[in-house]
């Protein structure tokens, strides 16, 4: 197994609508979707955000797509008209999840880029 | 013979938008047969508001400001080559913008049809007491700028099949900017969900320009893209059974698995219910192949009723706010930008709502409230080079304006060595969403024949 960073076996993009963020998170390999499903959980995107205190945090799963949709509500200080953020869209926010670690089981340490 | 497939292309995703994408997206759709047409989406939720302020000062603006500038270029070509031009340029006056549009068309005499699209704009009309029934947060009258509903592509598709050239909308859903041609040219029924489904997943991918082409995804080392200033805009290949391709013409960027499924939810929420006026989309089925050669299929989305209500966007004055900047640099410097910003807390007026940030340490991770400097604890002493910068918010722009004082007075009054203060201040305008009856909305389409050539 091999610890390392979210950013190295997924990519993400995050997009608002209001005070709702969604991030989507991609898994490079399809072999690694089932990494991603086990360990980016709920959980662990509430906590990896909890300083924006998300009201409620929804995962959507895709697996076709090898993929998954955070929805997360509340997080953007009331969204890009209210925010005093500079970036008050959270348009950044989808590398601070890349910035989770995560395991990798050693069968797929191969595709860790 | 029936049309087998129509072409759509992308010539802006915002407002803010490259002014020359649209050329060799007009250049590529110039070659091989079939129907053609051309998206613009320059409207933004706090666009049109914008637009809206622009028109009560001025009857004859309130449209996309650079409308000439995008347009000029490649409106003869478009024209002469049968490439359908559709954009919510409109804005805040559309009917502005269809007079500039055959003013254009004069300049370079030209003849067309421009169909002009209205009754998206609720404070018309009996609009108000709809908006009082519907939307329970609906602020107080006086400070009500724009409530425009999200029309759909029907009025859009019925204003081609009368022959317009150029369709100018106000707020449309964007998907619908590109499914309207869609419908238009391959017969599509307006419950034929799961093609309308398709056809929507495709405006999407095409409503945000290079988002699917190489914008908004390079990484270094990652996600690399090609020529990435040059990145072509896209144009989707649309056949009758809703199947798609997305490309787009050669030169920079990239169309691959990976930008396609990112622009894919971009935006979205419950992927099994991606909701528009025309219909509700269901991706989790979608197939995405790549094809090669910077082409992706797409297929697998299926399609389901459309909702029974239209989405508002209501904007409403909200106050002012003001930024203000100024930097320290050399040992001790995060202690020194934080003094000043602890005398602006001190000084500003106590109706303003404050941010503090030191750019150099955190910029943009924390929170309004500032939890995330005690959750992350960053090292400020290790920074030589700090800007602190001080957001505020508050009802007038004099407030505003006094709090900034606060900040230009730093120069002399504030911790050593403060230096490159930049102070400005803007309008903040609020936003609410709420949903009314379809019926609520009522299109009107108006054509203006052009005759200059």
């Amino acid at each position: 197994m091999a610890e390392t960073l979210l950013h190295r076996i997924a990519h993400a993009r995050a997009g608002d609508k209001g005070n709702r963020l969604n991030i989507s998170l991609i898994a490079y390999d399809p072999a690694l979707y089932e990494t991603l499903r086990d360990q980016v959980t709920v959980e662990a995107v509430t906590a990896h955000f909890r300083h924006r205190t998300p009201s409620a945090v929804v995962r959507h799963e895709l697996p076709k797509l090898h993929a998954m949709n955070f929805v997360l509500d509340g997080v953007l200080d009331g969204g890009v008209t209210q925010a005093l953020n500079l970036d008050a869209h959270g348009k950044c926010l989808s590398f601070h999840l890349l910035d989770l670690k995560v395991t990798v089981p050693e069968a797929l340490i191969h595709l860790i880029r | 013979m029936p049309v087998q497939s129509i072409r759509v292309g992308s010539g802006a995703g915002f407002s803010g938008d490259r002014i020359d994408a649209a050329q060799p997206v007009v250049r590529e759709l110039m070659t091989g047969d079939g129907p053609t047409a051309l998206m613009f989406e320059t409207l933004g939720e706090r666009t049109l508001a914008l637009a809206q302020l622009r028109r009560r000062e001025n009857p004859d603006l309130g449209y996309e400001p650079k409308l000439a500038a995008i347009l000029q270029p490649i409106l003869p070509d478009c024209l002469k080559a049968g490439i359908t031009i559709l954009g919510n340029f409109g804005a805040g006056n559309p009917p502005a913008a269809g007079r500039l549009i055959d003013g254009l068309m004069a300049k370079a005499g030209l003849n067309g049809r421009i169909a002009v699209i209205t009754g998206d704009d609720l404070l018309q009309a009996d609009g108000l007491e709809v908006l009082r029934a519907h939307c329970p947060d609906l602020p107080d009258e006086k400070l009500l700028i724009s409530a425009n509903a999200y029309l759909g592509a029907e009025p859009l598709a019925q204003a081609m099949a009368e022959g317009a050239d150029i369709v100018v909308t106000g707020r449309v859903a964007d998907p619908s900017l590109a499914l309207a041609p869609m419908i238009h040219h391959l017969g599509w029924a307006t419950d034929d969900w799961d093609r309308l489904a398709q056809g929507t997943m495709a405006g999407h991918l095409l409503e945000c320009g290079a988002q699917v082409t190489g914008g908004y995804f390079a990484d270094p080392g990652l996600k690399d893209v090609p020529n990435i200033e040059e990145a072509t805009f896209p144009i989707a290949t649309m056949n009758a059974d809703g199947s798609f391709v997305i490309g787009k013409p050669a030169g920079g960027g990239l169309v691959d698995r990976r930008t396609v499924t990112e622009q894919l939810l971009y935006e979205v929420h419950d992927p099994s219910g991606y909701l528009t006026p025309d219909v509700a989309a269901d991706i989790t089925g979608a197939e995405i192949v790549e094809l090669g050669g910077d082409r992706v299929r797409v297929d697998g989305i299926r399609g389901h009723a459309r909702p029974e209500t239209l989405k508002v966007t209501v904007c409403f004055d909200g106050g002012w706010i003001g930024e203000g900047e100024i930097s320290y640099i050399g040992p001790n410097a995060a202690a020194r930008a934080r003094l000043a910003g602890e005398m602006v807390r001190r000084r500003a007026p106590q109706s303003l709502k404050l941010r503090f940030d030191l750019i150099g340490v955190m910029s943009v991770l924390a929170d309004d409230g500032g939890a995330a400097w005690q959750d992350f604890a960053p090292d400020e002493a290790a920074a030589r080079d700090v800007r602190l910068r001080v957001a505020m918010s508050g009802p007038d722009k004099d407030s505003v304006e006094r709090g900034l004082q606060e900040i230009e007075a730093l120069y002399c009054t504030g911790p050593a060595a403060g230096g490159g203060i930049r102070l400005s201040s803007r309008r903040r305008i609020s936003t609410i969403s709420c949903f009314v009856p379809r019926e609520a909305a009522r299109p009107r389409i108006d054509m203006l024949e052009a005759r200059h050539g």
